[in-house]
């Protein structure tokens, strides 16, 4: 069987406008780690080695949203180079927090927070990785969770399908043998229209979910929203619930907007 | 109330701890109702302590609500969050493992060892039944699923009649319930009156007998039996819920083009909910996942939905896109086709669905409905424009 060694598959892991908590996620694999490094060559990762091979890579992995010029640049270039690009958390997936510049005039908040705005130079909105460049994967969370991405890389490794499901959170939290927040509690709970992988942990600690993974892939606002209401929120609570991590989120953008225009 | 082949005695609650210790000497695991996170639970005994002794629920599509009791009674609740499938058809098991090798052959491991034996208390009329019903599902067929087969034929059920029906029960309808149908090992029904707070106990089979004559217990008295059949029969009187009095199967059959249907999609939020909590949904799904090396496999098993996108992915696709499509899968299938499949409705009338799903869709609410549009249909004369 084992004629040669084989190529070790080259990982990148690549940073764009994000707070680092996603790459944390890899580097939170401890006990995966050292497996990792055998079975991949770790190309291009900064936050863990601030060496870097060139490319071409076989995965890369992207973290962040694009917010400037040369974001786009670096992005294409990004794409160029890897066979498999997948983007990790709510800021690439879905434009993370910082998009909520797109419903507000950056100048602005560039008047107010920086003592010299001319320095910085950014574009009106934080979009996801895959408004330029085709993405093979997309794997939600803010922050994402360890064990998907290492199912995401392992499936990788194997060239097969990652197992990471689309449905809702009620899926995760049923399986889970939690009690039902919003049925025995009243508590708000965004997992009717939150896509599945964190393990539906905020229920388990009897709190609503907040939708850090996103909408899920079958969702139904209209009827869902009424349920918040119901519960105690108003339109402020509902649009604030929506508008986080996964703000730009076509589904939870369209929602808080219909919202507002009530 | 079934016949009580097995003999009879009546215990309190001495008796009931006494149970709990007996089934736990025999090497049980004993599960039953405790009171946790705003809710009753199925989960472990330590002893019968742990029992709910003066809760109750109060129940209504969407909203579940635990209430103080001042009767002391353990058993005045109905359905919860969970069913037996917890145990016996779990949410994720391991199916094998493999490994390849140094040679690079591959090595397939089953998963073997010992079922745990458990024993159950509190099994409601209706789980009994939801229990013959997954048998049948899952066992009943060529291909036996053997893990379930394990814990199924080591498991102990001690069922517990229904005194207290919640507002979202329609066991009536379906003919389950209140009061316990064959299969139990013990059947208990909860006394609470002017002569003491005791239990009416049946046994049902051989090692319920046994374990019977094991507790403290005095004979079976007229006056206990009466009262015992008394609460049951009432109990009957005050379903909160009830199907339309028509064969389920044939108005499934004949309302697949409902407008009702569009109603109900415009409701739903296809969040699966109502399918955890059936007692008898039974669909899985599996997932094989590898370590990095690629030397270890393993395949998992885990319930899946028919709410779910996924689970009717076929290539080209989801063949279930609409959620008017995936509602009507789940009720047809409760409903109707279940008969066609198994023999028998697979619908129980327990009210879990009701009362879990996060937007209050009832399944009684939607079958009245469905009747209702198809006796407007029959009565309207027929014209050129009538519907498909
Ligand atoms: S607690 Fe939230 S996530 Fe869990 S079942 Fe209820 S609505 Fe769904
Ligand atoms: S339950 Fe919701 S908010 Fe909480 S971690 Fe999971 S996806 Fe995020
Ligand atoms: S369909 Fe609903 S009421 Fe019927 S058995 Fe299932 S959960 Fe219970
Ligand atoms: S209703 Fe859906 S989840 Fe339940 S058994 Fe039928 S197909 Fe499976
Ligand atoms: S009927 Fe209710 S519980 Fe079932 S999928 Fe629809 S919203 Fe969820």
């Amino acid at each position: 069987m084992n004629a040669e060694p084989r190529r070790r598959p080259r990982l990148a892991v690549w940073k764009f406008a994000s707070c680092d908590g996603c790459q944390l996620t890899l580097l939170d694999c401890e006990d995966e780690l050292l497996g990792l490094a055998e079975q991949v060559e770790i190309a291009h990762f900064l936050e863990a080695s601030s060496a870097s091979e060139p490319g071409p890579y076989d995965l890369s992995l992207v973290e962040g949203s694009v917010t400037t010029a040369q974001d786009v640049e670096r992005i294409h270039h990004i794409r160029a180079v890897s066979r498999r690009l997948v983007t990790i958390g709510a800021c690439a997936t879905a434009g993370g927090v910082q998009a909520l510049r797109n419903y507000a005039d950056v100048a602005e908040f560039q008047a107010a927070v920086y003592a010299r705005p001319d320095y910085v130079a950014t574009l009106a909105t934080s979009t996801p990785i895959s408004a330029h460049v085709p993405v093979d994967f997309e794997l939600r969370g803010c922050p994402i969770d360890r064990r998907q991405l290492l199912e995401v890389i392992t499936a990788h490794l194997a060239g097969r399908r990652p197992a990471v499901p689309a449905h809702s959170v009620c899926f995760e939290c049923k399986q889970r043998g939690t009690v039902c927040v919003t049925v025995a509690h009243g508590t708000p709970c965004l997992g009717p229209v939150t896509h599945a992988g964190c393990g539906a942990i905020c229920p388990a600690y009897g709190r609503g979910c907040y939708g850090c993974f996103g909408p899920g892939d079958s969702t139904n606002f209209p009827a869902f929203v009424p349920l918040l209401r119901r519960d105690g929120m108003d339109t402020l609570d509902v649009v604030r619930v929506l508008r986080t991590f996964n703000t730009a989120a076509p589904e939870f953008d369209a929602a808080s907007r219909k919202e507002l225009d009530r | 109330m079934a016949t009580d082949a097995g003999g009879s005695a009546v215990i309190d609650k001495d008796g009931l701890d006494a149970l709990v210790a007996v089934l736990a000497g025999r090497g049980r695991t004993v599960i039953g109702p405790i009171v946790r996170d705003g809710a009753i639970v199925l989960a472990e005994l330590g002893s019968g302590a742990d029992l709910p002794y003066g809760w109750g629920v109060e129940l209504e599509a969407g909203t579940y609500r635990l209430r103080a009791r001042e009767d002391g009674a353990a058993f005045a609740h109905s359905a919860g969050p969970q069913s037996w499938k917890t145990f016996l058809h779990p949410p994720r098991v391991r199916e094998w493992s493999a490994d390849r090798s140094a040679d690079g052959d591959l090595v397939v491991t089953e998963e073997t060892g010992t079922p745990p034996a458990y024993a159950f208390l509190g099994v409601r009329p209706c789980d009994l039944r939801a229990i013959a019903i997954q048998d049948r599902v899952l066992t009943g067929g060529r291909h036996a699923d053997q893990g379930y087969r394990g814990r199924r034929e080591r498991a102990f059920l001690v069922a517990v009649e229904c005194t207290d029906p919640g507002a979202t029960c329609f066991c009536v309808s379906m003919g389950t319930g209140p009061a316990a149908g064959p299969g139990f090992d013990l059947a208990l029904t909860e006394v609470l009156d002017a002569g003491g707070h005791r239990f009416l106990v049946r046994a049902g089979s051989e090692e319920g007998e046994s374990v019977l004559a094991d507790l403290p217990r005095s004979p079976a008295d007229p006056a206990t039996r009466e009262a015992a059949h008394e609460r049951v029969a009432g109990a009957a009187d005050r379903m909160g819920r009830s199907m339309p009095p028509v064969d389920l199967r044939t108005l499934m059959r004949e309302t697949l083009t409902a407008g009702r249907w569009d109603d109900v999609a415009a409701r739903c939020l296809t969040c699966g909910n109502c399918t955890m909590v059936c007692p008898t949904c039974f669909c899985t799904s599996t997932e094989d996942v590898t370590d990095l090396t690629g030397d270890h496999a393993e395949r998992w098993r885990h319930w899946e939905s028919c709410f779910d996108l996924d689970f009717s992915h076929l290539p080209g696709g989801s063949v279930r896109e609409s959620p008017r499509s995936r509602y009507r899968q789940w009720a047809t299938h409760k409903l109707g086709t279940w008969f066609d499949q198994f023999g028998s409705s697979g619908c129980v009338g327990c009210g879990r669905c009701i009362v879990w799903c996060p937007v209050g869709i009832d399944i009684t609410e939607e079958a009245h409905a469905l009747h209702q549009e198809r006796e407007s249909r029959a009565a309207r004369p027929p014209g050129p424009e009538s519907p498909a």
